[in-house]
């Protein structure tokens, strides 16, 4: 039986590289991760993102072996790995403190795996310095781990679960143990070193952002599922419900009413607008859904929008609102406007600093008319 | 001006109060020692080295002045009496032997222990901890005692096996090498089992999983990953059981054979039997030396691998 799945798969299917089929994990009669399928591609760098307690931890310590699965089956390169211990995988992990042995010296550590698996002396040694010179860390290689700073142990950490030339890298929230500034950098050179080595990898990651950034796509867990899988910019823009458009970004969410259902726009109305919506949607007359619209496509300007701003806009009054400016929140790069609407509704509505002396000057009480485009809008229908 | 030269003066009389405090609480232990430690094995040491009057019985002041000369006066022959004369050389090789034979047992026994005890569920290690030091509950000295009762001719073990047909006459078990290391490993397996356990139970065990993932078998990771990191345990253990079980002296008096040979009895020997306190002080002086040794080694170990944090 899985024989035959594994030979329906096919030895060097870049596309389902990784094979995930119905897997689950119970603890005690609950369900950790919960009948998930999931296909990776060759040298893909995909994502599992989700609020702690969500399944991702579990999914991956599975696909490292640290976890034996409940039911279903996974295929690595056309391998079943289900039953694999985890030492004899062709996958390594980059722990989440990096778990680097203490006793042992940068290159022993680097060189740990390598050893397992006998490789002669004078190719390891070629190998650990080929590794530490692709993190740059040549310079410390006698040096035992708590002599190194974070983001150094970070790329021993890195040199070390490379050095096998895994199949898989798995790395459990990557950039977790580092302080914003170095993790802002750290991201890009990851992916850098990811991509150059050629590796498929999956991570966890609790944090938006870094999946963005890092991941080829991304998964969206939720109590052990996933509620969408998808290219970065795709869960961004097109959240597929109500949790994801919450979980990724900021976001403002209406509730409102399917009034006219067209097969190129909807109008749904809500208690602080109308909003019209230039795609269709599947739905009825009178359907309750929920509008998703992110800060950055409000507009805020404190004459009325005239019907040339909003090309989409049908007639005047869709898809705007007068409201005042309840708060601001200056970021630097841009700025958060609170604004409460005339329904008492605080939206949020964020404005680029292009500039650094900005010509019109928003102000606390301000009353301003907010506005965005119908394009701009998410229906979520369920 | 006045104001900062204020502050800095509050500041050192602050500094200086708190400096008392700490050498109070440092100094009362120490204080303590010094009477009733150093001062002791000082007198100890003098008298090891001193030469007695006509009558042998008053033992002579090191430092003497007379007629404008001072004079000092070391008596080393004792000491040269102990390295010549094979009673006491085979005396300390024999302590050695048995300290070092207890503390490998007690190795054997109480790492496996200590292992299984740190990997018990959390909830049960207080209890499992409790077990291990329940018998200082009782003194020492009663739970040796106990152990006669056991082991003896007419003892429980002989009488259930002869009761049981397995043997007609008593197994001699009492007063042999055997009754006194069953009574030392008993008496020191806990001092083992701590600092091991104190050790494995801090150890992250994420270190496990990354020697797995690393492709080491769960055998080669505990080889390679868990023994190294508990062999600052393992040291401290070794120690504790060794040093003392080298001096150890009630268990060989009561349990050892009449040839069992254990420093701690031929110093009590010297002193109360023979009355050459000369001898005895010479005795204790190279068994405290004998001892400083494995402690020296200990302590540079502990420097070397000082720098290990997480350990």
């Amino acid at each position: 039986m899985a024989d035959s799945v594994a030979n329906s798969t096919g030895r060097g299917d870049s596309s389902q590289f990784l094979k995930i089929d119905r897997l689950s994990k119970h603890f005690d009669e609950v369900a950790a991760v919960d009948n998930v399928s999931l296909d990776i591609k060759k040298g893909e760098i995909f994502a599992l993102l989700g609020s702690s307690g969500c399944g991702k931890s579990t999914l991956l310590r599975m696909l490292a072996g640290f976890e034996m699965p409940s039911s279903g089956n996974m295929y690595l390169d056309g391998e079943d790995i289900a039953k694999m211990p985890p030492y004899e995988r062709p996958i390594n992990m980059m722990f989440q403190s990096y778990a680097l042995f203490p006793h042992l010296t940068v290159w022993e550590n680097v060189a740990f795996g390598l050893k397992r698996d006998r490789m002669p002396k004078d190719q390891i040694a070629e190998r650990v310095e080929a590794m530490l010179g692709i993190v740059k860390l040549k310079p410390f290689a006698k040096r035992k781990p708590h002599q190194l700073s974070g983001g150094q142990q970070q790329r021993v950490a890195l040199a070390r679960c490379l050095a096998k030339r895994p199949k898989l890298l798995l790395l459990d929230e990557p950039l977790g143990a580092l302080d914003r500034k170095l993790r802002e950098e750290t991201q890009f050179e990851l992916v850098n070193i990811i991509k150059s080595v050629g590796v498929t990898c999956a991570m966890v990651t609790h944090d938006q952002e870094e999946a963005m950034i890092m991941a080829d796509r991304i998964a969206v867990m939720q109590e052990g599922r996933f509620l969408q899988v998808g290219h970065p910019r795709e869960i961004y823009e097109t959240p597929s419900c109500l949790f994801v458009a919450g979980f990724i970004g900021d976001v403002n969410l209406f509730n409102g009413t399917v009034e006219v259902d067209e097969p190129d726009h909807v109008i749904i109305g809500s208690p602080e607008c109308r909003h019209f919506v230039n795609h269709g949607i599947t739905g009825t007359i009178d359907m309750q859904v929920n509008i998703a619209l992110r800060p950055e496509k409000i507009c805020l300007q404190e004459i009325e929008p005239t019907i040339e701003q909003r090309e989409s806009a049908a007639e005047h009054g869709y898809n705007s609102a007068r409201g005042t400016i309840d708060g601001i929140a200056y970021f630097g790069k841009f700025t958060q406007f609170h604004v409460r609407l005339e329904s008492g509704k605080i939206i949020k509505a964020s404005r680029e600093n292009t500039a650094r002396h900005e010509e019109t000057q928003l102000e606390r009480g301000q009353q301003i008319y907010a506005w965005w485009d119908g394009s701009d809008v998410v229906v979520l229908t369920n | 001006m006045n104001i900062t030269k204020s502050i800095g003066m509050n500041g050192i009389v602050r500094l200086l109060t708190r400096n008392w405090g700490r050498r109070t609480v440092i100094g009362i232990p120490y204080g303590f020692l010094i009477l009733f430690f150093s001062v002791p094995f000082l007198v100890v040491l003098k008298i090891s080295v001193s030469s007695t009057d006509e009558l042998g019985i008053h033992f002579q002041d090191l430092i003497s002045y007379a007629d404008g000369i001072f004079q000092l006066k070391i008596k080393l022959s004792n000491y040269i009496f102990l390295t010549t004369d094979p009673l006491y050389i085979e005396t300390y090789w024999s302590s050695v032997k048995f300290a070092a034979i207890n503390t490998f047992i007690c190795f054997l026994i109480g790492y496996p222990f200590a292992y299984f005890m740190a990997r018990s569920p959390a909830s049960m290690r207080p209890a499992l901890l409790m077990m291990v030091s329940l018998p200082f509950w009782t003194s020492y000295l009663l739970r040796v005692y106990a152990w006669k009762g056991l082991l003896d001719d007419n003892g429980v073990i002989n009488n259930i096996l002869i009761w049981l047909h397995v043997i007609h006459d008593p197994i001699k078990m009492m007063h042999t090498g055997f009754s006194m290391t069953i009574g030392m490993v008993y008496t020191y397996v806990p001092f083992m089992i701590l600092p091991v356990y104190a050790t494995l139970v801090k150890m992250d065990l994420r270190l496990l999983e990354a020697a797995k993932d690393l492709g080491a078998t769960p055998w080669k990771a505990f080889w390679l990953v868990t023994v190294p990191l508990s062999k600052n345990g393992i040291v401290a253990g070794s120690m504790l059981v060794f040093i003392p079980s080298l001096g150890e002296y009630v268990i060989p008096e009561l349990l050892g054979g009449p040839s069992t040979l254990m420093i701690g009895r031929v110093l009590w020997d010297e002193f109360f039997s023979n009355n050459d306190w000369a001898m005895a002080s010479a005795v204790a002086v190279s068994m405290v030396v004998l001892i400083l040794v494995p402690l020296a080694i200990f302590n540079k170990y502990r420097a070397d691998s000082g720098g290990v944090r997480g350990i």
